[in-house]
């Protein structure tokens, strides 16, 4: 298993989670005043290409921080999947941006920097906090006249390797390269516009951009961990409930758990479009194996008390699916045991037997039944009357509550 | 501890703490090396990365819910913070913003820059100053709350994990900050 993030909650008391919030906040504090961000003419001035310090500042952590997470990704140590990553809303995002420069550019500080300028008594930072709180007072009373907008445009946790197809490894050689040209260029405009001589600066500075693009490299080459490599991490850990069948559930387990509403529970059918079609589950998702990737963001946002249900015919395809939701993290997924068929022998009922004919020979992964038109959900076995079932089973589903961030610091 | 410090140390007056001579900033790329090891810290013990404006809202949301208490509970944006029994101030966010007033505090101690002053351009006058950062403050949080987060909830974190989303914030903050400066140039140069 990957241990890193920590899940602070499950491990430590409540004292103890805010104390490491605490330390983190501190150093962040720590070094945004040693690097000048309490200084509002420093921020200021990188808008007008005469001291970039901030713009140095403030990209060189970035390549930083992201070579230190894809690193340890790389080599397994951390999970990215668990990672808060800032989902995407488009339009908002821009226009929400183009009002944050407006105000930088006005105020002289960011929400960050201010409270640090407004710790170290900077009267212009306190005027600037001050304005924020009263910024955030507009926002909560206008917000809801174009909540659509607010809300619009939503991506979801969309990366930028995403968005240009291309592999971790390249996005992180990119954007390094991105960034060191933007230093390099930022330093020509220095010189240009702030008089500022280059060559005073330490030459350590090239050797450690030289360092980052080594890292990025050897990100790349590694690469980041596959479901295969992940499964087999996982497998030490969770092979055994696949070998005493834990993770699979008795059909009348799932019915009970319909009833269930302390759970959330998502139903996720991997069989053919066809097969879906004959007959499904009342609210089951249709969703191949080759689409789950894709789905995987989602289903690890989803809330705490989520239960996923993977379906096939018989179990093989839906076995293979739980072990890619396991492998990428995604919490409390069980397998329905027996698959569709096992369903349908135990409550397809004289309605669908007089549909479906006989039960028919079939080979692993086919559906047993013969269905003489396309039911989807319309019939009693799609959601079975709770009342006239009462079956014994061995109960195997347990909440795990070991979540990623649901929220980012911006909530 | 040298001798000298140790002098000073006996003789501990709180006036000594804010009149230290000030040392100058770090070097801009070690700062920046040092703040991308403490946002990887954050991501890998917690999971979450940096904030500040998050913290910011929750503050105004409580300060909001002791001036007028029901009104909180009117507003849908305000009551997923402090609605009903909800302590808007008991989130990790509130206590990084903490950490970072006192972390920044402890700093500027140190370097003997925490003082009681006004940083501005040249040609302009504490007043013009000071209205200005509080109009900047305004139109910064509610940017930030408009597109979820600010310099360091989406563009620092956000760009280090490669969110798409983070990056279009990011170019947007500067782009609206590079367009904008020409026109107000008096307030800093």
């Amino acid at each position: 298993m990957i241990p890193f993030p920590l899940h602070l909650e499950s491990l430590l008391s409540k004292p103890l989670t805010y104390l490491i919030f605490l330390l983190i906040g501190f150093l962040f504090g720590y070094v945004l005043e040693i690097s000048g961000f309490n200084h509002s003419p420093s921020l200021a001035s990188q808008f007008y290409f005469k001291d970039l310090r901030v713009f140095k500042v403030f990209f060189t952590a970035i390549v930083v921080g992201m070579l230190l997470l894809f690193l340890s990704s790389a080599v397994g140590l951390l999970d990215y999947n668990l990672i808060w990553v800032n989902p995407t809303y488009l339009w908002s995002g821009i226009v929400g941006g183009l009002i944050m420069g407006v105000g930088f550019i006005l105020g002289g500080f960011c929400p960050g920097t201010s409270l640090v300028a407004l710790a170290t008594l900077k009267i212009d930072g306190i005027f600037f906090v001050l304005g924020g709180l009263v910024g955030v007072f507009i926002f909560g009373e206008t917000v809801d006249l174009y909540k659509f907008f607010f809300n619009g445009s939503y991506y979801g946790r969309l990366t930028l390797m995403d968005v240009f197809n291309l592999r971790t490894g390249i996005v992180v050689i990119l954007v390094t390269l991105m960034a060191v040209f933007m230093l390099w260029g930022g330093e020509q405009l220095e010189k240009i516009y702030g008089k500022k001589d280059p060559k005073k600066a330490p030459k350590a500075r090239y050797y450690g951009a030289g360092v980052l693009v080594i890292v990025a490299i050897i990100i790349a080459v590694i690469g980041q961990p596959t479901t295969a490599d992940r499964w087999e991490k996982l497998a030490l850990v969770r092979g055994d409930d696949l070998t005493n069948r834990e993770i699979y559930i008795h059909p009348g387990e799932l019915l009970d758990t319909f009833h269930d509403h302390k759970l959330n529970l998502v139903m996720i059918d991997v069989r053919s479009e066809a097969d879906y079609n004959l007959f499904h589950l009342l609210d089951a998702e249709n969703i191949t194996p080759e689409e789950i990737p894709e789905s995987i963001d989602s289903f690890i946002a989803m809330p705490a008390n989520t239960v996923f249900v993977v379906m096939s015919n018989d179990e093989a395809t839906s076995t293979e699916v739980w072990k890619t939701l396991t492998a990428q993290a995604v919490p409390n997924v069980y397998v329905l045991s027996g698959g569709i068929n096992q369903w349908l022998d135990t409550f397809a009922t004289p309605y669908e037997e007089g549909v479906c004919g006989d039960m028919i020979e079939a080979g692993v992964e086919e559906l047993h039944y013969e269905f003489d038109a396309a039911l989807g959900s319309n019939c009693p076995a799609a959601y079975p009357d709770h009342d006239k079932y009462h079956l014994e089973y061995e109960k195997k589903i347990e909440l795990d509550l070991k979540r990623a961030p649901v929220g980012g610091g911006c909530g | 501890m040298t001798e000298n410090q140790k002098q000073e140390k006996q003789k501990f007056r709180l006036k000594d703490l804010f009149n230290r001579p000030s040392k100058p900033y770090a070097n801009p790329y070690l700062g920046g090396v040092l703040l991308g090891m403490v946002l990887f810290t954050s991501y890998f013990i917690t999971g979450n990365g940096l904030g500040a404006s998050g913290g910011l809202s929750r503050i105004a949301a409580f300060v909001e819910d002791l001036i007028a208490p029901g009104h909180i509970n009117q507003v849908p944006y305000l009551i997923n913070l402090a609605g009903g029994q909800r302590n808007p101030l008991d989130n990790w966010i509130v206590i990084v913003t903490a950490g970072v007033l006192i972390g920044g505090f402890t700093s500027g101690v140190i370097h003997g820059r925490t003082k009681f002053e006004t940083h501005k351009g040249p040609n302009i006058s504490n007043q013009t100053r000071w209205l200005f950062a509080f109009l900047g403050g305004i139109c910064f949080t509610y940017g930030a709350r408009l597109a979820r987060g600010c310099t360091s909830g989406q563009a620092l974190s956000g760009g280090a994990t490669l969110s798409a989303g983070s990056w279009v914030v990011m170019f947007s903050i500067f782009g609206g900050a590079y367009a904008l400066a020409y026109f107000v140039r008096r307030l800093w140069n």
